[in-house]
């Protein structure tokens, strides 16, 4: 396995205020990666900085054997360093296919408008969003919505791909739909990298879990290991919740 | 001329520019919306002013109160039936409504009182101080900046209306479930604004001639002191106005007058890029 | 497709239009033509910023007025007539992507405040450094050769050929990659730099176009007219009208600003010569009227549904007044 994304001692403070602190790991081609912890533990910071929408306080990232450590945002997209963000961002007044041909045209390898707008077809069909090709994005409903993030992202053929809360606000059936698209996408050798705050999600599909705990990565290893680790369970699952998952023998 | 006397002009103008700003800021704060009528408002406020001494021979600070209610009733109307319908709208939509409107008031004011510049003449003489040298009429143009300047501080923090405005600022949707009409809230706020800039064009007619053709200029002053001292507060206008007219002062002796002017635009374009929230970075009136 | 080419033969036809009037009108009217066709190439301009991208900028009149003075001052020493031109064009674009790189980091109401102040920064400066622009008091321009007749006919058809260029470009934009980057930024600019738009640059791109044929018309009026000041050449009420003429025919559409141009000038037109005392009250009124009942401009309105109201109307007042009779 080859690595693809590697972080080094990676912090951020906002004004005296220590969000992320220290942070390393490295993430293997073609993995799927949960990445846990409380509201407020800087899971969404810490994509910020690995995508560059913020700079970096200290440490460094290195993506793909670079480093990629003061990049913008726009140039991680281009690198293939996508995500989806918490709450969805569409281009509300375009429609569906041009949304992801934005992805495409930009991100991607699109020589042009016309060639986005084709390959884009391929990646809508790939979410089951063909039958809304040519709506404005802005009358989707939610779980649309979502999968149109993914399209658009996908659009940018990454090499790997951060899901932040990608299935907040779905229900159980939408979020196995969804959690089957992440396992497909995974297929096509994508890293994903999944920010999640629901269990179920991240310990059914992930191969490895991180967890951040105030700014800190607390744990890193297999879900089942991660699970038990006394800090984890302390900070962030309750032991309660860490019991019950043993006595009902919840091994992934 | 003395350094003392060049600080003292900067401070006396600079109290007479807050009172300028502090109407625009209280409406770029609250409703998001630049007010490109706030400058003909003052120039309204000093004519009538003007005419009530004039032809009436009503004393200036009596008339204040009364030109400034009526200034207030000429905002509270606008927003409400015009402002309002697109407060919500992008800047390019407000801005140029508001523009719209001010070329009709602007066009009224020419065609009914002609674009000469007036004055009223108070000849209250001067005080001499040492070597200093004070203008009376300034001197009480700058208490009374200063006075209206307290007043809407006080109203802010302490009324009823003033702290619905300031929970609408904040946060729009919750004021509303909380029982305030914010479409009401919107209009007492603008109303306020043209009250403070019919306030100011009153004291400004007793110190300076106004004209038609200084719309603009003051409108220009009330951009710079907002960027200067930082959006919808009372105290970051005042700081703004204050700073503004020290600069104006110093660098009309240093470099000459009319390049004063292009001093206070330059330093607020280098601090909207490098520092938006102001160099008192005061928040708002919360 | 039809409604688009029908677009394209109205539009081929108005040019016709106008490039014609040096034919058979007066002085009088060429003026008119002239004006229109520096207004729609202006607005043609300013869509760039602010109808495609979305950013409200009102710095028109500082690159109108730099064109005029940068022209005025080549002209004045020496260099030939097309050079100056195109040296006030140049000028004002290295001018508008220096300025872009720094004030299109602010947004909304704090871009528009920037924007203005270069108009008035730009008009400060001019009329302080007499050395150069003459001051207050003006610069007088060579004039062109010719009796008035082909001076305006000539300046009527560079002025044309600016509006075509501009155009052109725009037609251009809107089908490529850039005008596609400048969508996205108008309508999400976070996400735009998310999916790999390097909107720093594409920003700039569009400040850059918005000004650079504004230059081009600045210099050429200042050649046309003869004089020039810092008042009339830096003018807020150019700034704010030109946005105005694109708003009123629909901003971001490739059509609206010539729509919007030429319906503003005939109607503005119309009140010079009825109600002079009165224009500035009138040009109001319609921007109040344009923001309420015409929010996206006279192209986007819907004349299908129009057209059937007013038909519902005529076909009930017969009835009504049946019932009275």
């Amino acid at each position: 396995m080859t690595e693809i994304l590697r972080l080094e001692h990676v912090g951020k403070s906002f004004g005296g205020i220590r969000a992320v602190n220290d942070v390393s790991f490295s993430l293997q081609q073609g993995e799927i990666i949960g990445l846990i912890g409380p509201n407020g533990a800087g899971k969404t910071t810490l994509v910020n900085l690995i995508t560059g929408v913020h700079p970096l306080s200290m440490g460094k990232v290195f993506f793909d054997g670079e480093d990629v450590s003061r990049q913008q945002a726009y140039q991680a997209a281009r690198r293939g360093l996508a995500r989806t963000f918490q709450i969805v961002q569409p281009f509300p007044r375009m429609t569906v296919l041009e949304n992801v041909a934005a992805g495409a045209l930009f991100g991607g390898q699109a020589g042009s408008v016309n060639a986005a707008l084709e390959m884009s077809r391929a990646e809508l069909a790939f979410v089951g969003l063909e039958d809304f090709a040519d709506t404005p994005a802005s009358s989707l409903a939610l779980p649309n919505r979502k999968r149109l993030e993914l399209a658009k992202s996908l659009a940018m053929r990454p090499k790997a791909l951060m899901l932040d809360e990608v299935n907040a606000g779905l229900n159980a059936t939408e979020i196995d739909g969804a959690l089957e698209l992440i396992r497909k996408i995974a297929d096509r050798g994508v890293t994903i990298l999944i920010i999640e705050h629901l269990m179920k999600v991240v310990l059914s599909i992930s191969q490895r879990i991180l967890v951040l705990h105030h700014g800190e990565l607390i744990a890193d290893g297999d879900p089942g290991d991660v699970i038990r680790n006394p800090r984890v369970v302390e900070a962030y699952l309750g032991s309660k919740f860490a019991a019950r998952v043993q006595a009902e023998g919840h091994h992934v | 001329m003395d350094i003392v006397q060049i600080l003292l002009n900067g401070i006396v103008l600079g109290s007479l520019y807050a009172c300028i700003a502090i109407g625009f800021s209280l409406v770029w704060g609250v409703l998001n919306v630049i007010n490109m009528l706030h400058g003909s408002f003052i120039i309204l406020g000093g004519y009538l002013t003007f005419f009530a001494w004039q032809y009436f021979g009503i004393n200036p600070i009596l008339a204040l109160p009364f030109i400034a209610t009526t200034l207030f009733c000429l905002g509270y109307v606008l927003q409400y039936f015009f402002i309002n319908k697109v407060v919500t709208a992008p800047v390019l939509t407000t801005l140029t409504l508001t523009f719209g409107l001010d070329m009709i008031l602007y066009n009224l004011m020419t065609v009914f009182f002609t674009a000469t510049p007036r004055r009223v003449t108070l000849d209250l003489g001067t005080l001499n101080i040492g070597d200093l040298y004070l203008p009376v009429d300034r001197l009480l143009g700058m208490g009374l900046a200063l006075c209206l300047t307290a007043l809407l501080f006080l109203v802010m923090r302490v009324s009823k209306i003033g702290r619905a405005i300031v929970a609408v600022r904040m946060d729009r949707q919750a004021a509303t479930l909380m029982g305030i009409r914010v479409n009401h809230v919107y209009a007492i706020t603008f109303g306020i604004g043209a009250f403070m800039a019919g306030a100011a064009g009153a004291v400004f007619s007793m110190v300076f001639p106004v004209t038609t053709n200084l719309t603009g200029v003051f409108l220009g002053k009330a951009f710079v002191i907002c960027v200067i001292g930082g959006l919808g507060s009372v105290p970051g206008a005042l700081i703004g106005g204050i700073a503004l007219g020290l600069i104006e002062s110093i660098a009309g002796y240093t470099i000459g007058p009319q390049n004063a002017i292009t001093v206070g635009f330059v330093l607020m374009l280098v601090l909207l890029v490098i520092r938006p929230s102001g160099i008192a970075g005061v928040k708002g009136y919360e | 497709m039809m409604k688009s080419l029908l677009h394209y033969v109205a539009l081929v036809l108005w040019l016709a239009l106008i490039a014609s009037t040096p034919l058979f009108a007066d002085n009088y009217t060429i003026r008119i033509a002239i004006s229109l066709t520096m207004f729609s190439a202006m607005a043609v301009s300013w869509n760039f910023i602010g109808g495609f991208t979305g950013y409200p900028s009102f710095s028109t009149a500082a690159f109108f007025g730099i064109g005029c003075y940068v022209g005025a001052i080549a002209q004045r020493n020496g260099v030939p007539l097309v050079l100056a031109w195109v040296l006030a064009s140049v000028f004002v674009a290295v001018f508008a992507a220096l300025l872009g790189a720094i004030i299109l980091r602010l947004k909304g109401h704090y871009f528009a405040i920037g924007s203005i102040a270069i108009v008035e920064v730009t008009r400060l400066i001019t009329s302080s450094w007499g050395s150069l622009t003459g001051g207050g008091d003006g610069l007088n321009v060579p004039l062109l050769q010719g009796n008035p007749q082909e001076v305006a006919s000539f300046v009527l058809y560079v002025m044309l050929s600016i509006l075509v260029l501009a155009f052109c470009t725009s037609i251009y934009v809107d089908r490529s990659k850039l005008g596609f980057a400048l969508k996205c930024i108008s309508q999400n600019e976070d996400a735009a730099n998310m999916v790999g738009v390097n909107t720093t640059v594409y920003k700039i791109i569009a400040y850059t176009l918005s000004a650079v044929f504004c230059g081009t018309v600045g210099a050429v009026y200042a050649s046309w007219i003869g004089y020039i000041d810092p008042t009339d050449s830096f003018s807020i009420l150019l700034t704010v009208k030109v946005p105005v003429m694109v708003l009123l025919g629909g901003a971001g559409t490739v059509f609206g600003p010539i729509v919007g141009a030429g319906a503003f000038i005939l109607l503005e037109e119309v009140f010079w010569a009825n109600f002079l005392e009165w224009n500035r009250a009138i040009l109001g009124l319609i921007i109040v009227f344009l923001i309420f009942f015409l929010p996206n401009g006279l192209l986007k309105l819907d004349y299908n549904r129009l057209f059937k109201r007013l038909i519902n109307k005529k076909a009930r007042t017969p009835r009504t007044m049946d019932g009275t009779s």
